[in-house]
């Protein structure tokens, strides 16, 4: 049994070549590198390109040429700060709700469910099963003025306006919601892939079951905490329908503008710029946090 | 945490653990001397880990008491043992380097700074590993884990270390120097040392006292000598080394000699090493104790038969014969290689003779087969490697 291992290796190391072992790996990269190129990298080039324009004449109807039109930059951004704090803000927050809201519904699902585990994680997905739109919009009606939620809650006199949609915490709370499942799956992987031994390790060497939490548990979770935050924050960043379906006018988020610059007043250059902006924050932000969570090796 | 006195002994008391339907542990009595090293064997499923885990907390005995010295531990919670355990696979916190996996235990019951550095330092150097502090487990040799579990339970100064069949996961070699390792460590640190295993050479080369389990009770229990040298049930004779054995009548008396006849003649065993005085008995004896007859023998036990295998070990014989006691069963003799392999060819017939000394007789009751089917265990696991 011993005796064959090695020379069976060895067979494999002649037969397959040196040179043809190194090459395999890029061949298999082939067809998605070539997805990337053709679906990503020319439009990312393409939307660059657009960002840089100039209008051809005094509105965009007339269309644009090639420029180095900078100033798209600095006049978007000026005009449209507001909403694009805002985006991070509303993602931000509702990164932080999903992350309570998922970490113990993960952490039950993990370690406490038993024979439920499974019919658990379907219920977790089941709202994939209905359109991203029709969800949203049964959230106005769940939220509605004269809905059940919305007296409650103003009866019990914690609502200033005494209603929810059109309000940032409409907007939020359906962010949250929307997005929960990607803050809850990634959290229930890298929590079911602990091993329950270290958990009784810690008990072992004297922590206290809080104690074993903090200092294996939710260390050993990390990955999944730093994916679904990721896999929440950047969605909901560059979200619209949210914002546009449960917000009110002042409630618009960045995606809104894009989406309106684009299709309603067919600004380009100015869409494109500001879809720039956003993809440079994002990345800036995913790698700060991500140094920071000191987590690169786990992800 | 052990006190600068005695090593207090730990007792489990008719503890009973079961999963369900599911007897695990039956009615186990069991007293470990402090500052024993203690191997508890037995083939797999029969209740070892549960006993462990029981001892550590981590699982609640059904019924019984656990204690150590006079205080009642049975429901205490496992942080709050001065137990520690060495996992079967090792349990290394991933995420944390071997410094902080050995300062666990030290920080959880707030020692502090470089009381820490101290105590982690001097028990890496203990196990040989002060140079590797900074790595991460996952960059350690499967050896080199074994170690750092071991610092890991060991820097507490446990009344009681518990080890769970540390060694299963290593190869022969690396076994055989952590097992002169753990011993040299034991005897460092005088701490109690409990260590599961289903290897009985391990047991023996490593343990003060054994206690064979099987089925969830204990069939026996001694120092390694002894009940290798007067084993009490077949599955003793049977899975610590082997036996030949057979069933017999007891017959009479000679002096302190009983006489028991078994198929193809009388066979004599020392009144003292035998379980009964009268009706039938189980005798058996050691492969190595039998040796090829020259014909001058005198006051021995003999038996004759067809040899069926003659295998040359190197420093001995082994002969495997077809013997009048039981066709079924061979009995197996080891001889010394000391003055040249005598020409023996099988289908030869020989005689086999051994001292009456070297008898001993079982309750006439016992399974002959018990614990035969887990011959070879460990050292199939030897050739996984
Ligand atoms: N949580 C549990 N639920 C049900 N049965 C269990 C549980 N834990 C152990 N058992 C059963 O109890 C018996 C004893 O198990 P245990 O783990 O103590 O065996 P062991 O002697 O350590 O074996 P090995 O040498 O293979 O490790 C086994 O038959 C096992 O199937
Ligand atoms: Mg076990």
């Amino acid at each position: 049994m011993v005796a064959v291992l090695p020379s069976s290796g060895q067979t494999f190391q002649q037969g397959g070549g040196r040179r043809g072992r190194r090459i395999t790996p890029y061949l298999l990269l082939l067809p998605g590198m070539a997805w990337l190129a053709v679906f990503f990298l020319i439009p990312l080039f393409s939307l660059a390109q657009t960002s840089l324009m100039q209008m051809r004449g005094a509105s965009p109807d007339q269309g644009f040429v090639n420029a180095f039109n900078v100033a798209n930059y600095t006049n978007s951004m000026q005009q449209f700060m507001a909403q694009y704090l805002r985006s991070f803000w509303y993602s931000g927050l509702a990164t932080i709700f999903a992350l309570l809201i998922s970490y113990p519904l993960a952490y039950f699902i993990a370690f406490k469910s038993g024979r439920w585990k499974n019919l658990l994680l379907v219920l977790v997905v089941a709202p994939f099963f209905a359109s991203f739109l029709i969800r949203t919009y049964a959230w106005r009606t769940i939220l509605a003025d004269d809905g059940w939620i919305t007296t409650t809650i103003s009866h019990l006199g914690l609502l200033p306006d005494n209603r929810i949609l059109a309000t940032p915490i409409a907007v939020v709370a359906g962010l949250t919601y929307n997005f929960l499942p990607f803050m809850t799956l990634p959290l229930y992987a890298s929590l079911d892939r602990i091993d329950p031994r270290l958990i009784e390790a810690a008990s072992d060497l004297y922590a206290k079951a809080f104690t074993g939490f903090r200092k294996v548990t939710f260390p050993l979770s990390l990955p999944g905490v730093v994916a679904g935050t990721l896999l929440t924050f950047i969605p909901a960043a560059g979200d619209y329908i949210n914002a546009q379906l449960l917000g009110a006018l002042q409630n618009k988020m960045i995606g809104n503008v894009i989406q309106s610059e684009f299709i309603d007043i067919r600004d380009y250059p100015t869409a494109a710029a500001l879809s720039f902006v956003l993809l440079a924050t994002i990345l800036i932000l995913v790698t700060v946090y991500v140094r920071r969570s000191g987590t690169e090796e786990l992800l | 945490m052990a006190t600068a006195g005695r090593i207090e002994d730990l007792h489990i008391v008719r503890v009973t653990k079961s999963f369900g339907a599911f007897t695990a542990v039956d009615d186990l009595t069991l007293t470990i001397p402090g500052g024993s090293f203690f191997a508890l064997l037995g083939p797999s499923g029969c209740g070892k880990t549960t006993t462990l885990r029981m001892v550590a907390g981590l699982e609640e005995p059904t019924a019984g008491q656990i204690l150590l010295g006079d205080r009642d531990i049975t429901t205490s919670r496992p942080y709050q043992r001065s137990i520690n355990t060495v996992f079967q696979s090792y349990a290394l916190f991933p995420h944390l380097d071997v410094f902080e996996n050995v300062a666990f235990g030290l920080r959880r019951r707030g020692v502090k700074g470089d009381d820490v550095t101290k105590q982690v330092t001097s028990v890496l150097e203990l196990v040989e590993l002060a140079s590797l502090a900074r790595r991460k487990p996952g960059q350690l040799s499967g050896g080199q884990q074994q170690r750092v579990a071991v610092a890991r339970a060991l820097v507490n100064r446990p009344d009681v270390l518990l080890l769970d069949e540390p060694l299963g996961a290593l190869d022969l070699k690396l076994r055989r120097q952590m097992q002169i390792e753990l011993k040299r460590i034991q005897s460092e640190v005088g701490t109690t040392f409990i260590h599961v295993t289903h290897d009985q050479e391990e047991a023996m080369t490593m343990a003060d006292t054994i206690a064979v389990m099987n089925a969830g009770v204990i069939e026996q229990m001694g120092a390694p000598a002894e009940m290798y040298d007067l084993p009490k049930t077949a599955f003793v004779a049977n899975f610590l080394g082997q036996s030949n054995l057979v069933q017999g009548q007891i017959t009479g008396q000679e002096g302190d000699l009983l006489v028991v006849r078994v198929p193809g003649g009388d066979v004599r065993v020392p009144v003292s090493r035998s379980a009964d005085t009268t009706g039938s008995l189980v005798v058996g004896v050691r492969p190595e104790k039998l040796r090829v007859a020259n014909g001058n023998e005198a006051n021995v036990n003999r038996v004759r038969g067809r040899v069926l295998d003659v295998s040359f070990i190197g420093v001995s014989t082994q002969y495997t014969l077809e013997t009048p006691w039981d066709p079924e069963r061979p009995v197996t003799c080891f001889e010394q290689n000391d003055e040249g392999a005598p020409d023996v060819k099988p289908g030869d017939t020989l005689e086999l003779v051994w001292e009456y000394a070297y008898t001993f007789g079982l309750d006439g009751d016992e399974d002959l087969e018990a614990g035969t089917q887990f011959l070879g265990e460990s050292s199939t696991d030897d050739e996984d490697e």
